[in-house]
């Protein structure tokens, strides 16, 4: 398998998009296109499943990096999900942890989501 | 298992699409050479880095210019010289970021250098912007046997130099 693989499905009022592959400066702009498609649909509360990513370098955290600010201002997120050993590390190497919720599943992500918006309802912070 | 003083090289057009050549090369022969995988996904990473800097920033996105990476094997570490003949920098200006604070303020862009310098045990850049730059980046196979080499070398030197101070 070359290059990178990205497919998008729809849980609830989240989106699910899972990475196959690698993430280069190549590859970069592919994950990039679907995020700003996504944003552009008004899609905000997104859950990346990097369970099949085996790579992941520095152009490919900017994407991360780059829609994040923006996402939240419209009330949403970029939760990462299932991170390979290999990517993980970089991920814990550059902090990101402060930054993302990280979460070990899929459905641990999807039910954060869940709970933060059973809480607005609730009017809970 | 590779011998040491072996070298291998790749010159390769300025492409993205060769990144993924590059990791395959650079990780293929130190595997060879016995690092373990935690190492090889190091390298590899700084090593894309470091090409990946040549192709967006010396050569700004011209493809069909040289890149050359080459792979020095040693007793005791590997040595990945990536060469090309664009646009230099001041390798001493790209400070290494606080990732808290880059991550605070949300950034983009700028972790190729702090990548390379945090996960090699060596990185040291030489330009002459035009005509070559070079970062050169050196990792041990065994880092704590280096260090502990290196301290019974010192041992051994301290002891000589005390010898010849007694005898003299």
């Amino acid at each position: 398998m070359t290059g990178l693989e990205v497919k998008s499905k729809e849980m609830g009022g989240v989106s699910v998009v899972y990475l196959k592959g690698y993430l280069d400066a190549h590859t970069a702009p592919d994950f990039e296109k679907v995020l700003r498609d996504l944003i552009d649909q008004d899609r905000f509360c997104l859950v990346v499943n990097l369970s099949e990513l085996h790579y992941i370098a520095s152009a490919g955290v900017g994407v991360f990096m780059g829609f994040i600010e923006e996402i939240r201002s419209k009330g949403g997120d970029i939760k990462l999900a299932e991170p390979t050993e290999k990517v993980f590390r970089v991920f814990d190497l550059l902090g990101f942890h402060l930054l993302y919720d990280i979460c070990r599943k899929e459905e641990e992500a999807l039910r954060k989501y869940a709970r933060s918006s059973t809480s607005k309802k609730r009017g809970k912070p | 298992m590779i011998p040491p003083g072996v070298h291998y090289s790749l010159r390769i057009p300025s492409q993205t699409d060769n990144l993924e050549l590059i990791r395959n090369f650079v990780s293929g022969v130190a595997r060879k050479v016995g690092f373990r995988d935690v190492d090889i996904s190091k390298i590899e990473l700084s090593v894309d880095e470091a090409c990946t800097n040549v192709i967006e920033h010396a050569y700004r996105g011209r493809a069909r210019k040289d890149i050359g990476v080459a792979v020095k094997i040693d007793c005791d570490k590997l040595v990945i010289v990536v060469t090309d003949r664009g646009r230099g920098f001041n390798f001493r200006d790209v400070g290494m970021p606080d990732m808290k604070t880059y991550l605070a303020e949300l950034r983009v862009g700028g972790l190729g250098i702090y990548l390379m310098k945090t996960l090699m045990d060596e990185v040291e850049y030489h330009s002459a912007p035009g005509k070559k730059n070079e970062v050169r980046m050196v990792k041990y196979l065994l880092k704590k046997n280096v260090k502990q080499k290196e301290r019974s070398l010192a041992s051994v030197r301290s002891g000589a130099r005390s010898a010849r101070q007694k005898t003299a």
